[in-house]
């Protein structure tokens, strides 16, 4: 499936300072549908270089991450159950870095 | 889950839950949501007067670049008169602050303003790479501290300004509120919340717009407008216990988004409740709260610190000590600054009391439960005294302050000595606030 992954606030440091990131990301055994939470898991092995701790706590984001999908809050689309489709823009912004 | 409406236009697609109230807003509708709340506290405090010249404290980073689009913004559209300026402190750090203060100066031009750099070259002949390289990474926060609030001041003054406004939110607030009850701080817990505060140890007032916005509405503002803002951490801040207490907010948020707008309220509350003596300066409702020379309301521009990653070890040092106090049956706030105050009748003054006083030798019911019920009172809590502040001249730069020397003089005559062992302290009044004790601490440790 082809997404585009978007980090700011900071969190681009953490995947050798690069922002946006064009990946195709298959789905995992026969699964029907990508959801968010099988993106998270994703990203911290495939994207993810370093300090992964400030991305992810638990099979969340850390709070203080904001995530959009399609620029929707991913808080209005059931978090970790939001279903994915193809060309999807998702967009994670620490909200921790500076003031 | 299905899209959802916008609850307010009815029409376009909700991308925002609100935080503070669960409203789901589409964009345009949040982006004048923000702007018109943003309005209101600055009309409900009377924040600013016609015709005024105001600085933006701007570090380039997501609070202060939010800052100066909406005050610009808020400044054409309800005709404040405002003359806005961008002031910018450039602590000299490489690879940090030298490419933030590149944000700003695009920022400048992009909101068409004025902006004036004050460096700490200039002011102290000491940028913080050398501090850092003098005194280690441990402690130099206290130094970039003390700095940073004598040149944002002088910057002030060089401009001719005397109101700087900074991009301080709620969660900040929250966060600062929260490190002052877990700290027993009363006094810095009180000028922490008010959202005007005038000082004593300078003559600039300072105020606070976004105090009442929380930070995820601030970064999808500055996401959803598209503004250019810079996004790294301070290379040399470990900040252990602010940090604690911002992972605290963070996760609180989480549960409940509304818990940071309650501990901001709570913290107001409780200020509310503060004696005059304690906060140091004029009462806080409504009134702007004398601050004193070295405040803890922060503005670094990365988690707004001022204190160092050595205070988690003293706390939890403080703690130990309290912990073996109360297990040896003695009386813990001999080991433990208490900060509630005796009035001159001799009974407890504290106002938010309440509840079952009785256990206690000086009747706060707050401490009750530290002790074990029939256990003897073998030591009596000692009144405190908080030092009443004098201001007078820095003999040596001649900057606002309550002691002969000032702060930002003592460090640099340590710095300058190639000895940065400087002790800080209330010339006659040995009762120090734990703040000074701390920093204390926290210069030894630099030294060590």
């Amino acid at each position: 499936m082809q997404l585009t992954l978007e980090f700011g606030g900071g969190l681009e440091l953490l995947c050798d300072s690069v922002k946006v990131h064009n990946v195709n990301v298959d789905l995992q055994n026969r699964a029907e549908k990508l959801t968010m939470k099988d993106l998270l898991c994703w990203v911290r092995t495939n994207v993810i270089k370093e300090r992964p701790e400030m991305f992810m706590k638990g099979d969340s984001v850390r709070p203080g991450v904001l995530v959009l999908v399609n620029d929707c809050d991913w808080e209005l689309s059931g978090q970790l159950d939001t279903t994915l489709e193809e060309k999807d823009v998702v967009v994670f912004i620490s909200t921790l870095h500076g003031g | 889950m299905p899209p959802s409406t916008c609850q307010r236009c009815q029409i376009a697609r909700a991308v925002i839950l609100r935080p503070k109230n669960h409203a789901k807003l589409c964009k345009t509708c949040f982006l004048s949501a923000f702007e018109a709340e943003i309005h209101t506290t600055i009309t409900s405090n009377a924040l600013f007067s016609r015709g005024e010249r105001v600085a933006i404290g701007a570090s380039g980073g997501k609070d202060s670049t939010v800052l100066a689009s909406v005050l610009k913004t808020l400044n054409e559209r309800y005709d404040y008169g405002l003359e806005l300026i961008l002031l910018s402190i450039d602590e000299g750090i490489t690879g940090y602050r030298d490419d933030s203060l590149e944000t700003v100066k695009r920022n400048a031009a992009q909101y068409d303003m004025k902006l004036e750099i004050v460096g700490y070259k200039e002011l102290y002949g000491w940028t913080m790479d050398e501090v850092v390289g003098q005194v280690g990474k441990k402690g130099n926060c206290t130094y970039c501290g003390v700095f940073r609030r004598q040149a944002l001041d002088r910057g002030a003054e060089r401009l001719g300004v005397r109101h700087v406004v900074t991009g301080h939110n709620a969660d900040d607030v929250a966060e600062t509120v929260m490190m002052n009850l877990l700290r027993a701080d009363l006094p810095r817990l009180s000028r922490a919340t008010s959202i005007v505060t005038a000082s004593a140890s300078s003559p600039i007032k300072r105020s606070k717009p976004l105090k009442y916005a929380y930070e995820k509405e601030i970064v999808l503002y500055a996401h959803h407008k598209k503004l250019d803002y810079f996004s790294t951490e301070c290379i040399y801040s470990p900040e252990a216990f602010r940090g604690s207490a911002r992972a605290l907010i963070k996760n609180l948020e989480r549960i409940r988004p509304t818990a940071i707008l309650d501990v901001v309220r709570s913290g107001e509350d409780m200020a509310r409740l503060v004696p005059v003596e304690v906060t140091g300066g004029a009462p806080v409702n409504g009134k702007p709260v004398l601050e004193v020379e070295d405040d803890g309301e922060g503005g670094c521009g990365s988690a707004n610190g001022r204190s160092s990653g050595g205070e988690m070890a003293d706390m939890e040092r403080q703690l130990a000590a309290s912990e073996k106090a109360e297990y040896e049956e003695v009386d813990i706030a001999r080991d433990t600054p208490v900060r509630h105050k005796h009035s001159k009748a001799g009974t407890c003054d504290d106002g938010g009391g309440g509840g079952s006083g009785a256990a206690c030798a000086c009747g706060n019911g707050s401490r009750s439960g530290a002790h074990k019920p029939g256990s003897v009172q073998k030591a009596k809590a000692r009144p405190r005294k908080f030092p009443k502040q004098q201001m007078g001249q820095c003999e040596r730069c001649g900057y606002l302050s309550s002691q002969s020397v000032c702060k930002a003089c003592t460090l640099l005559e340590g710095l300058n000595k190639s000895r940065p062992r400087a002790e800080i302290g209330v010339s006659d009044d040995t009762d120090e606030t734990l703040v000074q004790q701390m920093n204390g601490t926290v210069l030894v440790d630099a030294g060590g």
